[in-house]
């Protein structure tokens, strides 16, 4: 297990609980009682640290590198039966973007994820999640596909943003995000997004337009990445703490500007404590919201999701 | 010994008798430093006649290059920023607007105009890069958007002059957001049946490019434009290269498959009226 700074307490209680249980299985001593008892103090730490998370802090909880990642997600969901299809039919295929076909209680659904790397070599192979034009032109490619035969899209979403490459430059990166907005905007199925990780950018919203837009309650979604606002507006690396609070760029203040419909709770300490328990609510969510949506009839499934993001933003008039 | 000897006095023209130049009697082309009377430079679309530079202008100059006799109606001037965020970097972002606005003589960093272009009606939302680098908020948004609108409703052909850096950071994941209202707007423009002209200028780069500019049905520019999603400082501190000659040009991006043209601005007007014709006929 990994910890962040802010999670030194957990960390060592945790230690200590290792230690009692060793322990206990070597000198055959009932240790029950102490071990629920740590047990009782890391859920009240947890409680504690993750109740009064900082926006940084909760930036960081959200590249937790135990954190589950796309794949993951749909493999729980789609119960194994996902099938990744591959390439934009153009140039290649991207690795920092996957998509295909899985079933979900008998229905088909597609689902498209910014994938992220499990370990260094991994990590490389998967450009650690930032897409290159091919990854939105595989995306839409697919959407179109599930369109075509009436199948509901899920996309996952969670990148430190669009890669800025050069063959990226060439290859159209601002074409290919420009098009998924326009060409996700009057999909004929439902379309639910949902936020695992990191929101950057336009490399989030180019999967990002849906009927549902949803965010876990540990992720972050904003314009810039606090690191980066912080470089520009400050002119230095050491105010992204400021940075980050100065976006509001949580689930919440997203939530209360209007900007996305709904925060998905995450097990005590993140989505990584129980990842059973994060798939589980992954699952009933999407079930509960692809449910709802079928029910209405396609021209008014498009105009509402249209409404929805023409409604977005604050200006003064007069 | 000096080998020189001042034999007349330094500067001796006292300070009543000092002779004004009035500012902004020429122009100093930035590109091949060549001197231009203000005035002839003007006329030829502020474009250096010896070099061909397209100096940066705003939505004023593009209207009165555009507009048949500078004639044209202003849309939605009265729509100015707010700031839901209250956000605050080095400077509070409600004092920086008040600032610009000052500073640039202008509301927001886009203005809106209908008016006749070669006798075809047109409705034109054109950027400032003068206002916060030309940076797209919930103005740019909202504006752009009840531009498409009105286009709609009136029936006629849209254009989007760009020049910008991209979203605007204090306006966080609002402005975020106005690139999908923008797109999403831009689909019923389509539906419409009413064509939709972008024309990128220097520069045209961030949330800018990945939306609206690069959704036109033709997707024009001015020559030697920077045209990109990422801004080259960024490319470069990523991949740690220096960046190919030409990177990110209009002439670059031509090239690539994503520009329909490159048109001059001194070319702009009957350029643009050939154009409407075509969608006219």
């Amino acid at each position: 297990m990994n910890f962040l700074d802010f999670e030194k307490p957990i960390q060592e209680l945790i230690e200590e609980l290792e230690k009692v249980k060793k322990s206990g299985e070597k000198t055959k001593v009932d240790v029950s009682k102490t071990v629920s008892e740590i047990e009782t103090k890391i859920a009240e730490a947890r409680k504690d640290i993750y109740g009064k998370l900082t926006a940084w802090q909760r930036v960081q909880v959200s590249r937790h590198p135990d954190r589950p990642y796309s794949l993951a997600y749909i493999d729980y969901i789609t119960n194994g039966s996902f099938m990744e299809l591959h390439g934009d039919r153009t140039v290649k295929d991207d690795k920092a973007i996957v998509g295909g076909f899985g079933e979900v209680n008998g229905k088909t659904m597609m689902f498209i994820g910014h994938q992220k790397g499990i370990n260094t070599k991994m990590r490389q192979l998967r450009n650690f999640g930032m897409a290159n034009p091919e990854g939105y032109r595989k995306a839409l490619r697919l959407m179109k596909l599930a369109e075509k035969f009436n199948k509901p899209i899920v996309t996952l979403i969670d990148t430190p943003g669009a890669f800025p490459g050069i063959e990226a430059e060439e290859r159209g990166q601002g074409e290919a995000i420009a098009r998924n907005l326009f060409e996700m905007a009057k999909l004929k199925v439902p379309v639910i997004c949902i936020i695992i990780g990191e929101g950057a950018s336009g490399g989030a919203l180019g999967i990002g337009i849906g009927d549902k837009v949803l965010m876990l309650e540990y992720t972050w979604y904003s314009v810039i990445s606090p690191e980066s606002c912080s470089s520009i507006l400050w002119r230095s690396w050491e105010h992204k703490e400021k940075a980050a609070e100065a976006l509001k760029l949580t689930p919440n203040d997203m939530f209360g500007n209007k900007l996305i419909d709904g925060i998905v709770p995450e097990p005590l300490g993140g989505a990584h404590v129980n990842q059973q328990e994060i798939f589980e609510t992954v699952k009933q969510t999407i079930l509960k919201h692809i449910g709802e949506l079928s029910k209405l009839p396609t021209a008014e499934l498009i105009k509402q999701r249209i409404d929805k993001f023409c409604a977005m933003g604050v200006v003064n008039e007069g | 010994m000096s080998w020189f000897k001042r034999i007349k006095d330094g500067i001796t023209t006292s300070t009543k008798e000092k002779k004004e130049t009035p500012e902004g009697l020429w122009y100093k082309c930035p590109s091949c430093k060549k001197i231009t009377p203000a005035e002839d430079h003007a006329k030829i679309a502020w474009v250096c006649p010896n070099c061909n530079y397209h100096e940066r202008i705003g939505s004023h100059e593009y209207f009165h290059l555009l507009f048949d006799g500078d004639n044209f109606t202003e849309l939605f001037s009265n729509i100015t920023a707010g700031d839901p965020l209250k956000f605050v970097d080095t400077k509070k972002y409600a004092d920086r607007l008040v600032e610009s606005q000052k500073k640039s003589e202008l509301k927001d960093a886009i203005r809106c105009a209908h008016g006749q272009v070669g006798g075809y009606d047109l409705t034109v939302a054109c950027m400032d890069f003068g206002f916060i680098g030309g940076s797209m908020g919930s103005v740019v948004g909202e504006k752009i958007s009840r531009a498409i609108d009105y286009a709609i409703e009136q029936k006629t052909p849209f254009m989007i002059i760009s020049k910008s850096g991209g979203a605007r950071m204090m306006e966080a994941a609002f402005s975020l957001m106005q690139m999908a209202k923008t797109s999403a707007k831009l689909t019923l423009l389509a539906d419409a049946g009413l064509p939709y002209i972008s024309y990128l200028t220097d520069p045209t780069t961030g949330g800018v490019t990945a939306s609206y500019a690069m959704l036109g049905d033709l997707n024009v520019s001015e020559p030697e434009a920077l045209i990109g999603f990422a801004g080259p400082r960024v490319v470069k501190e990523t991949i740690k290269k220096d960046l190919p000659k030409g990177f990110q040009t209009a002439e670059f991006v031509l090239e690539h498959g994503f520009l329909d043209k490159i048109i001059d601005r001194k070319e702009l007007k009957p350029k643009m009226t050939q154009l409407l014709g075509f969608f006219k006929h």
